[in-house]
């Protein structure tokens, strides 16, 4: 009998069992992935804890190979018959597909053991108790009433247990933690502010400080005035660069997406100012780090864009093997269609202030947010989305006042090649594709192409 | 079941809830990807769990896990219970519920041919036929299609005495070309951008017949590389089905979810201008022509059950009646504030979320008098705009811009040339007033989305929507620099 472990070690000896289970069915080579999850989140409205949730989550995979033809098959039962019927699944599935000729073969490990990241885990998040995030939502709460707006918002805190074993002897695993506040309050005559911040230990999340700030710009942004859409210089806040960088990640920063030509990315090709320079690194601190991948390769730094010019994507396996290069350690699950993502990016900070950035625009807009932006055509990348929570208007370099949001349809690319100031602040925040550090930027023209009531 | 089922009530209860529910849900699934005429990955699952939902001093708590051991269940009760008083140190209201009935019964999709039961080689040889034919054609870059099937097993129970049996399916399948030139990349899908889904067995797979349709869809693919760029203006559009689906969702079902009315998606998704003052006043949502019906018990809806996550019976609600908004998505927890019982439309993507207000099947329903193909006859001059491409609304549901894979020009009454990159916005209310021809039982067809997005930790949504084809007068079309 087999029974769910409560130690990394009892995961891996779990995963290895599962492995000699598919070696029994005839594999030639195989991989296990563990993904165990201990998370909780609590929600608040108009003030009050609306919801609040936990769970306690596990599933394996089996990427089963046999030759060229691969299957997964996975599972959320632990005991024998469970893991035996997940081992067969998988070879029943290898049996019936046509070879993968990208395929060469699983990873092997490498020259050196994966290093540990203790900047990955917080005990002090792995322990959060609903007490700990009800005084973190009741703080920001207490902001909210002293500036008389009301807060909504949620207080995250996550423990994420990943195994990868293959039978050419990798074997990765560790535990990460992230913790994230977010909160939009919400004041009289339409004023509505954002704010956020994300940290590996929960307890370095001021949530006061996001309380008072999201309330302060609820309360700046009352009474918005109307403005003709049109071109606008303008400074975007860290939380509208990080869908600046998800989306260049997702759209562009993928080995896959250039191999199927749908990629912007032509290494040499310089697309944005000199100013800008975007990495992977899933060792830094500053962000939410990860040390290997979801097919147990040590993550590597990759240049994205370094100042302005196309330096570099990411790779998984299979688009690796098909350039004939080493996976950089950015692959996700099997089976993955999607390809290879940067869920680590990291955009170097620049030099000015927070005002000196805001000082330079001359008539011009500052953007707290976007809201549900998406791909009008990927390839040249641009963009449809709204403002929200935060948009004002900069005469003489000076904050005049709010203005109703915006819809923008924009290319991100564009965007980036007319940046013109970088702040010297960095925000670790969460993205779409993981923890992202940036900072905000001053851009000399921007498309705004439609209005709307609020 | 029944004994972990009371298990998990009587042990909530019995630490301080005043109401509990648990769910126990079963789910299988298997998915297959074809890229370019060649199988890319193939995977099937299963994963159980269930989650426990308490009240407690009128504050919400959950807890879930996948162990379903009575050990794990008396630590996740206790564990619902103790999050539940840690939400009641910031509490200003405290919950109450309508008084629906205790919910009895079982209910299971109809399906002719089980998904699960037909063989992976039939399942991978129909696609792989359809894709293969799809990417030999010349100009086409890649190719990507795609099949999925899923299936839950769900037991509710209630401190109330409800308990029901509910077993689910679900399939899907479409395909993509892509035609890549330059800086040009242009798509066509079938049958429309994310592949056809309806709750239904291979049935609905097999009738889809990807590949009667792939090799014109692949030609139309290349051939938008040198079509002219859509024109701008305001401009009269016809949205086939494959769009106005899409439509539906973002600007008729997301903005009448009474939650965001309240406020409490207002930091993630957002809010609604649908503000309950317009709740029986007559609020003109839309032209005379449009009636929205949120209708769970729809044949072949992907939002079609026996009863919702809540214990609440399957049944159809107005939303919009002759172009009047008359009502709200609701929840046993909402609807009593606007003086309703649930409209039974709690869902949760799994045992491991809590439900939320999630549509159902919210369908334009159609109207006697023209056919699609006898509205674009009526159209002299105009654009007819096919499956979506991408699609993006504000946080109250007002300001949406929408672009679709393809336009063609109409010209007296007959559809001509092939325009690339079309896209629209507009303001909700203002666009719906401005409809003046819904089509008839002829194009009113179901479709739906498998991941429609919504609250924290996030849950993706099986949703339907059945829709004929309209037309749409002064329309800002073509938006944005190219």
């Amino acid at each position: 009998m087999v029974s769910e472990p409560t130690t990394v070690a009892g995961w891996v000896t779990l995963a290895e069992q599962v492995l000699d289970l598919a070696a029994k069915a005839g594999a030639s080579q195989a991989e296990v992935i563990v993904q165990a999850d201990d998370a909780a989140l609590t929600r608040f409205a108009n003030s009050e804890i609306h919801q609040n949730v936990a769970e306690a989550n596990a599933r394996l995979s089996l990427r089963f190979v046999d030759g060229q033809r691969i299957g997964v098959a996975a599972t959320g039962r632990f005991d024998l018959t469970a893991l035996k019927a997940v081992a067969e699944t998988a070879a029943q599935i290898a049996r019936n597909v046509e070879p993968n000729t990208d395929f060469i073969t699983l990873p092997s490990p490498g020259p050196e053991p994966i290093p540990e990241l203790a900047a990955a885990y917080s005990e002090a998040t792995a322990d959060a108790t609903p007490e700990l995030r009800a005084e973190g939502a009741r703080a920001v709460i207490a902001e909210a009433d002293a500036a008389g707006v009301t807060a909504y918002g949620s207080f995250a805190t996550t423990t994420e247990t990943i195994i990868v074993a293959n039978s050419l002897g990798v074997r990765a695993s560790g535990a990460r933690t992230t913790s994230q506040l977010i909160t939009v309050s919400m004041g009289p005559s339409g004023g509505s502010g954002y704010a956020e911040m994300a940290a590996v230990d929960a307890t370095r999340i001021d949530a006061a400080a996001i309380g008072r700030e999201a309330s302060a710009r609820a309360r700046a942004t009352a009474n918005a005035a109307s403005i003709e859409p049109g071109d606008y210089p303008v400074v975007l806040e860290t939380y509208a660069v990080v869908d600046v960088l998800d989306m260049l990640g997702y759209l562009g920063f993928s080995a896959l997406a250039v191999q199927e030509g749908r990629s912007f990315v032509e290494l040499g090709r310089k697309v944005g100012s000199e100013l800008v320079t975007i990495r992977d690194d899933g060792a830094d601190p500053a962000g939410l780090p990860m040390a290997f991948d979801y097919e147990g390769v040590a993550k590597q730094r990759v240049a994205l864009m370094t100042n302005g010019v196309c330096t570099g994507v990411v790779y998984d396996g299979q688009t690796a093997a098909r350039d004939g290069v080493p996976s950089t350690g950015h692959g996700l699950p099997a089976p993955n269609p999607y390809g290879p993502f940067p869920l680590n990016m990291v955009m170097d900070a620049g030099t000015s202030s927070r005002d000196e950035l805001i000082g330079g625009l001359e008539r011009g807009l500052l953007v707290t947010r976007f809201h549900y932006t998406n791909p009008v055509h990927p390839k040249l990348a641009i963009v449809t989305g709204m403002t929200r929570d935060g948009t004002f208007l900069v005469e003489d370099g000076r904050i005049v006042g709010p203005v109703k949001n915006l819809r923008f349809t924009q290319s991100y690319l564009d965007a980036i090649a007319a940046i013109s100031a970088v702040g010297r602040e960095r925000r670790c925040l969460k993205g779409f594709l993981g923890g992202v550090v940036v900072p905000a930027v001053r851009i000399d023209s921007w498309t705004f192409t439609g209005a709307t009531e609020h | 079941m029944r004994d972990l089922t009371e298990r998990a009530l009587s042990t909530a209860t019995v630490r301080g809830a005043t109401y509990a529910d648990v769910r126990i849900v079963e789910q299988v699934d298997e998915s297959i990807t074809v890229k370019s005429g060649r199988v890319e990955g193939v995977a099937a699952g299963e994963s159980q769990g269930f989650g426990i939902r308490v009240l407690v001093d009128g504050a919400w708590g959950f807890a879930s896990s996948n162990r379903l051991e009575v050990d794990e269940i008396d630590r996740v009760a206790a564990q619902a219970v103790r999050i539940a008083k840690a939400s009641a140190t910031a509490l200003r209201h405290r919950v109450q519920l309508d008084d629906r009935p205790p919910a009895h019964g079982t209910y299971a999709t109809p399906v002719v041919e089980d998904p699960f039961k037909v063989s992976l080689e039939t399942k991978i040889g129909d696609l792989l036929a359809a894709d293969q034919l799809a990417s030999s054609v010349k100009g086409i870059a890649f190719t990507e299609s795609t099949y999925a099937a899923l299936r839950s097993h769900t037991i509710f129970a209630a401190s109330d005495g409800s308990y029901t049996d509910q077993t689910i399916t679900h399939v899907g399948s479409g395909i993509e070309t892509n035609a890549i030139e330059g800086d040009e990349h242009q798509r066509r899908s079938y049958p429309d951008a994310g592949g056809g889904w309806q709750s239904a067995g291979y049935e609905y797979i097999r009738g889809l017949r990807l590949a009667d349709h792939v090799e014109a869809l692949a030609e139309e693919a290349v051939a938008l590389l040198s079509a002219p760029q859509c024109p701008s203006g305001l401009m009269t559009i016809i949205l086939d089905p494959s769009q106005l689906y899409l439509q539906v969702h973002e600007s008729c079902g997301h903005p009448t979810e009474l939650d965001r009315v309240f406020g409490t998606e207002a930091s993630y998704a957002g809010t609604s201008f649908l503000t309950t003052d317009k709740l029986d006043a007559g609020f003109r949502y839309g032209s005379d022509l449009i009636d929205i019906v949120a209708d769970a018990t729809a044949p072949g809806g992907l939002g079609t059950f026996g009863w919702d996550d809540e214990g609440v019976a399957a049944q159809s609600v107005p939303l919009i009646k002759e172009g009047i908004f008359v009502g709200y998505l609701s929840s046993r927890e909402t609807a009593p504030r606007i003086g309703r019982q649930s409209g039974g439309a709690m869902r949760a993507d799994g045992w491991n979320r809590i439900p939320l207000i999630r549509m159902t099947n919210i369908n334009l329903l159609p109207k006697p008098g023209m056919s699609l193909d006898e509205i674009v006859a009526d159209t002299d001059d105009g654009l007819y705009l096919r499956s979506n491409r991408s699609w993006s609304i504000d946080d109250r549901r007002l300001n949406f811009q929408f672009a679709t894979e393809v336009a063609y020009e109409i010209k007296g009454g007959k559809l001509g040339r092939l325009y690339k990159n079309p896209t629209y916005t507009g303001i909700t209310y203002e666009f719906w007033r401005s409809c003046d021809a819904v089509g008839d039982e002829r194009s009113y067809v179901m479709l739906g989305t498998p991941n429609c997005g919504k609250g924290e930790p996030g849950q993706t949504g099986h949703v339907g929507h059945a829709v004929p084809g309209a037309r749409f007068r002064n329309v800002q079309v073509g938006v944005g620099k190219w």
